[in-house]
């Protein structure tokens, strides 16, 4: 028998339970239909958000689009709603964003898949329950924290590199914000790959040793094949939490939106945009106003598209085995 | 003879197939290496830089033009607000979504949208929910940019998690609980008050705490909302301004002096110290529940 918790009184509730289920059987039925609406009614709060959240991102930005094509919009190639000239083209902060992405990605994929083979490949039982929690606390620290490292560690220690590419580094720039946002990401990719390795079966991996494979080819000719569904819809959900980080790139990124694939410029993304605007004076209902609600647009449906497409590998892998 | 033949050819090579075994595993623990010195060195030079700028007016203080005298009062009680009206929302409404989910959804089409969409929920990102709380909360329901607004957007964002970390917790209560109720003639929702959430409260806490740990690090969807940085007052009613922790801080790196700086770095340290606490209390709960149930 259990101690503790609701069972040490559990008597008392047996008596009381009877004595209202005897009492009054038609009053406890209504209170069950009302309690039952009403868990339904906070289940029903998770939609009305959605909602809300498509509804206020469309109405907002439907102002905008009165103003500015949809077409304009998506492919112009300047991005200047403040200062005049004024023009509404969205590809810099597309540009600025995917870079620093896959900067974070270049260094996140290598670091988080050889984390998880080596977790779920190697590691002893006792070094896994260690390393994991240090691991997922990378995920846990704020942004801004990640930010302040990029901006007043990352892009100092670049600017020493001896090469003349790093010699004229910029204070802000994509390539230091990209770096640390790739630690960042990194349990992200490394405890979802790992899940994906250790659902492997292992006849798979006994059958591999009995034919005189040596461990590493285990890992990586067997394991890694098996599971690369869940290894790939890893790096699909660790894209779509970069693109949509804000502090760490507006801290260290930059504010110049920039049609450019050179880490080494200063850039501006979608969503240190939308920051830079809110902080600014722009009065609500004005046009400049309305250009963080389009931006936040594309923004939700880019990041949606990656969590519906990381959700569908992974339930592709669930089905083989 | 064609056996023969092949049996010639196989060469097991072993020696040089072990030595990439053993370069694939260096590389390995050079992945480790990496994620693990990010966060030393993150934590260090954090502690190098903040240490000095750390002391009791730095806590009590409000922000200042001069780094000497400037405080994160108004933050920390701007923080203490957010968490304090995001906890009263979300617990009651994330709890009552789990026990709907686990204990009386029918399987149809309806809960199976509601689950597929607290799942992306989860996934949008935190500056989206900024919007939505600005088109919402600050204009259509004109609460201004206010410390409530701020709550319920954060409530919207944390909401996911709670829903998430409750359900596994009502998951866990073991169904003869609940069968040992009904057997004695309780109706659905007395099994639900009596048995189901009062063993589930330990595992609803740690979650919730762990998700409101989440949110006091979250700058940019309250930058959204508050748009302040620079308060020198502390809110006292829930339609006051605000600030928050990390706002103050995302303030204080983007000035270009370089004692901010250091009184940026101090505050993230208070930050960090308020997450590790939380995070501390969550674990050592789940330890207690873990050990008790275990007897």
């Amino acid at each position: 028998m259990l101690r503790g918790g609701s069972w040490d009184r559990e008597p008392s509730h047996g008596a009381s339970l009877l004595r209202s289920g005897r009492s009054a059987p038609t009053r406890g039925a209504a209170t069950g239909r009302v309690v039952h609406l009403i868990f339904f009614l906070c289940a029903l709060v998770s939609i009305i958000t959605t909602v809300g959240i498509v509804l206020s991102l469309l109405i907002e930005s439907l102002g905008f689009f009165r103003e500015v094509s949809v077409w304009e919009f998506l492919t112009g190639t300047r991005w200047s709603p403040i200062l005049r000239p004024r023009s509404y083209g969205v590809l810099p902060l597309v540009s600025g964003t995917l870079l620093v992405a896959f900067l974070a990605l270049a260094v996140a994929v290598p670091c988080g898949l050889g984390i998880a083979i080596y977790l779920s490949e190697y590691a002893p039982d006792r070094v896994r329950r260690t390393l994991k929690p240090i691991l997922e606390v990378l995920a846990g620290v704020p942004t801004v924290v990640y930010g302040y490292f990029a901006l007043t560690f990352v892009t100092p220690q670049l600017q020493n590199i001896p090469l003349p590419m790093f010699r004229d580094l910029l204070v802000f720039n994509a390539l230091s914000a990209g770096i640390v946002m790739g630690v960042m990401i990194i349990p992200m990719v490394s405890s979802l790959s790992e899940d994906a390795m250790v659902a492997v079966p292992r006849s798979l991996r006994q059958a591999a040793y009995a034919l005189g494979a040596t461990r590493i080819e285990v890992a990586l000719r067997v394991v890694v094949p098996a599971a690369v569904s869940g290894i790939v819809a890893s790096f699909i959900l660790a894209f779509s939490r970069a693109i949509g980080e804000t502090m760490l790139v507006t801290i260290a990124a930059g504010a110049t939106p920039r049609l450019t694939l050179n880490p080494l410029e200063s850039i501006q993304t979608m969503t240190a945009y939308i920051v830079q605007l809110a902080l600014g004076e722009a009065p609500h209902g004005s046009l400049e106003f309305q250009t963080i609600f389009a931006v936040g647009l594309l923004l939700f449906m880019l990041t949606l598209l990656m969590n519906v497409l990381g959700h569908l590998v992974v339930r592709r892998v669930r089905e083989e085995y | 003879m064609a056996a023969a033949d092949w049996a010639s050819r196989f060469r097991p090579n072993l020696a040089r197939r072990k030595v990439w075994g053993r370069i694939w595993f260096a590389l390995f623990m050079l992945a480790i290496v990496v994620g693990l010195a990010g966060l030393v060195i993150l934590v260090m030079r954090v502690l190098y830089q903040g240490a000095p700028w750390l002391s009791f007016h730095f806590l009590t203080d409000y922000p200042s033009r001069f780094p000497e005298q400037a405080g994160m009062r108004s933050a920390i009680f701007g923080s203490i607000w957010i968490i304090g009206l995001t906890g009263a929302f979300t617990v009651p409404v994330g709890v009552g979504a789990a026990v709907y989910l686990e204990e009386y959804a029918p399987k149809n089409w309806l809960t199976r949208i509601i689950e597929v969409n607290i799942s992306n929920l989860a996934g949008v990102p935190s500056i989206v929910y900024g919007l939505l709380g600005l088109a919402v909360f600050v204009q259509l329901l004109a609460m201004g940019r206010s410390v409530l607004a701020g709550a319920l957007t954060m409530s919207l964002l944390v909401l996911p998690v709670v829903i998430i970390a409750s359900r596994e917790a009502i998951r866990s209560v073991p169904s003869s609980h609940r069968e040992a109720a009904y057997g004695l003639g309780a109706t659905k929702f007395q099994v639900v008050k009596e048995i189901v959430v009062p063993q589930s409260i330990p595992g609803i806490m740690t979650g919730t705490i762990l998700a409101l740990s989440r949110a006091v690090g979250e700058a940019a969807p309250m930058i959204a909302i508050s748009a302040l940085v620079f308060l020198t007052f502390v809110p006292t009613d829930p339609l006051d301004k605000f600030t928050v922790m990390p706002i103050q801080i995302f303030n204080w790196v983007s000035r270009p002096q370089e004692g901010f700086r250091g009184i940026a770095a101090a505050g993230i340290i208070v930050l960090l110290v308020v997450l590790l606490t939380m995070n501390a209390v969550a674990v050592y709960i789940r330890n207690r529940t873990q050990r008790r149930s275990e007897e």
